[in-house]
């Protein structure tokens, strides 16, 4: 059985770590670290039989994954300390979303980047406040720094110069000229607060987020990773509020969303053996393309299938831009190579 | 991958892969007296590959990856393939290693203490750990020393020494034909000839060493002695780790705890005979 494979069974509960010859560990090891999981794994496998030098290596990861994960939230901190005085409420997103409100899905999980969602009003306060405390830009050139502006979801990247962190400023959780363009004003209106006085996503719309990312924005590069907080979060959404599957349903029309949200659902079920309710539990057959892509790796971590990479890099873009301006962009991008 | 090794290096088991035989026949060679566990997972994994299928035979050009990957890394020749995988071998531990704070230092020991020697390439530290190794120190390793967070003790992490340049011809001076590796001539570091540490460093790398010396030596010049403060000592070493960030609050502690312990100093020296001389007085003085 391929590392991929056995990495996902032993997530989803298929597979008893136990079971694994020792030597099994190297694909599972390297499929872990490839998709940024291994710390993610190796909470999800605390109290699991495990040879020696993986428990050892998992204790690790457990380790290293806590200080990362206060030094994230260290970064949300630095962005309320430098939005809130001026009034720039904020939400946060993704990781240091999960980790501020301590979702299970949040232990092990690795955080890149802040991401923050701010009203579209405040977007040009934010981003000086956030200059005039240490954070600078990354893009010097002026078409990626225009594109950014004109056509995508959030500022430029920014990273602070003293702490070297990346902070990305959304004003929506979909590029501008995608096909599906979610209610932002609804997304931060509806927010919801953490006892640590932080405000995310409230439930239904952290998942439209999650799904929306997954499936319609980008490559489903480390898909893997958000497939598994789309799966973790709905699992305990649903565990904790019996309405929450309709509550999303009136969420997901909303923000015209149904697609990916659906489609993140079924693929949650089909790897990671997530129950869904009748209204979610379909077929498709254009899922096994969604599945071959997110299970794309070797023994070695290497990422496979080279024409399915890029036909879902191209769908990216497609969906991103209509026709003509992708053509433009494209253009641009390949004369400036 | 078509061709792969297992290596275990310290407390760190790697596994490589490779498009190519050369590279793994050579790593074999270097690290056959090494203990073999081949039951035990690999902690990381490293890979040497052609970037276009076509390159694996024409003008074969090895990248360096494997769970940890630097984007723009050059590629070098196949005829450098060790240097490669030498370099991959140290990025993986670099990126990855968590379990103890890395020391870009090299370390030798005597009678369970370890002096460590920190600097940046160029400044003889690979040279004095690989000639004292060859006199009655153990050598630790002469690239990465690790702390263990618990214990503050050192760590070693013996891989076969990367000597350079002028030391190439000193160490060869001194040691059995049979523990140098093939030269690698004209890499982007110089001259580079790999030795193989003697097998009583192999034997003892899993046995920690408390530090009780701390130095930051400097090729070239009189030689001068400069006794170093904690706080530059501190400062010196947090740019010589490579995961000081990433281990946080037990980062720190293990470093204040090794800089307040261990007597420090900056050293200058014209040759590698001063060089020794001024580490066993500075060593006998740190013990006395």
């Amino acid at each position: 059985m391929s590392g991929v494979q056995t990495f996902v069974d032993l997530l989803a509960g298929r597979r008893d770590a136990a079971s694994l010859a020792s030597r099994d560990w190297d694909a599972v090891i390297g499929v872990a670290r490839a998709e940024a999981m291994l710390a993610t794994l190796a909470c999800h496998l605390e109290a699991a039989d495990l040879p020696p030098h993986v428990a050892s290596l998992f204790a690790d990861q457990r380790a290293a994954a806590k200080v990362a994960t206060a030094q994230a939230l260290w970064e949300a901190e630095m962005a309320r300390r430098s939005l809130d005085p001026a009034g720039v409420e904020f939400v946060l997103l993704k990781g240091t979303a999960y980790a501020a409100a301590q979702l299970p899905c949040a232990s092990g999980r690795q955080i890149g980047d802040l991401d923050i969602l701010v009203p579209w009003h405040d977007i040009g306060r934010a981003e000086n406040l956030a200059l005039l405390d240490g954070w600078e830009w990354v893009k010097q050139d002026a078409y990626d720094d225009a594109y950014y502006r004109d056509h995508m979801h959030e500022l430029p990247p920014l990273i602070h110069k003293s702490r070297d962190r990346m902070i990305d400023v959304h004003h929506t959780i979909l590029p501008r000229t995608h096909r599906v363009t979610p209610d932002a004003l609804a997304l931060v209106g509806d927010a919801v607060q953490t006892p640590d006085g932080f405000r995310i996503l409230n439930p239904a719309d952290m998942v439209c987020h999650c799904a929306a990312h997954l499936i319609a924005d980008g490559d489903l590069q480390g898909g893997l990773r958000n497939l598994w907080d789309f799966h973790c979060l709905t699992r305990d959404f649903s565990a904790a509020d019996p309405g929450f599957w309709s509550a999303l349903d009136r969420r997901v029309a909303m923000h015209g969303l149904g697609a990916a949200v659906h489609r993140s659902a079924r693929l949650a079920r089909d790897i990671y053996g997530a129950r869904l309710p009748a209204g979610w539990d379909r077929h498709d057959p254009t899922d096994i393309w969604f599945r071959r892509r997110l299970l794309a790796r070797d023994d070695w971590g290497r990422a496979t299938h080279f024409f399915l990479q890029q036909a879902f890099y191209i769908r990216s873009h497609w969906l991103r831009m209509p026709p003509v301006m992708l053509a433009r962009h494209l253009w641009t991008k390949w004369r400036k190579r | 991958m078509r061709h792969s090794t297992r290596i275990a290096v310290g407390p760190v088991q790697f596994r490589i892969g490779s498009d190519w035989a050369a590279p793994i026949a050579a790593l074999d060679q270097l690290y056959a007296n090494y203990p073999q566990d081949d039951a035990r997972p690999a902690d990381a994994t490293v890979r040497l590959f052609a970037a276009r299928p076509w390159r694996r035979w024409l003008r074969p050009s090895v990248h360096i990856g494997g769970d940890f990957v630097v984007p723009d890394a050059l590629p070098l020749p196949l005829s450098m393939g060790l240097l490669a995988a030498e370099m991959a071998m140290n990025l993986q531990v670099a990126l990855g290693w968590r379990r103890h704070m890395l020391l870009h230092a090299s370390a030798v020991a005597k009678n369970g203490r370890a002096l460590l020697m920190s600097g940046e390439s160029g400044s003889g530290k690979s040279t004095l750990a690989a000639l004292l190794g060859e006199g009655d120190w153990r050598l630790m390793g002469d690239e990465f020393t690790l702390i263990d967070p618990a214990s503050g003790d050192a760590l070693a992490f013996p891989r076969a020494v990367s000597l350079k340049n002028e030391a190439i011809a000193e160490v060869a001076a001194r040691v059995d034909p049979a523990r140098l590796g093939p030269l690698l001539g004209g890499t982007p570091k110089g001259d580079i000839r790999h030795l193989i540490p003697r097998p009583e460093a192999i034997a003892a790398m899993h046995e920690p060493a408390r530090p009780a010396l701390l130095l930051f030596p400097r090729f070239g010049g009189q030689t001068a002695v400069e006794r170093m403060g904690e706080g530059e000592a501190f400062v010196r070493l947090t740019e010589a780790s490579t995961n000081y960030v990433a281990m946080g609050e037990a980062g720190f502690a293990a470093l204040t705890r090794l800089v307040r312990e261990t007597p420090a100093f900056g050293i200058s020296y014209a040759d590698s005979a001063a060089g020794m001389a001024l580490v066993e007085q500075l060593w006998d003085e740190a013990l006395r």
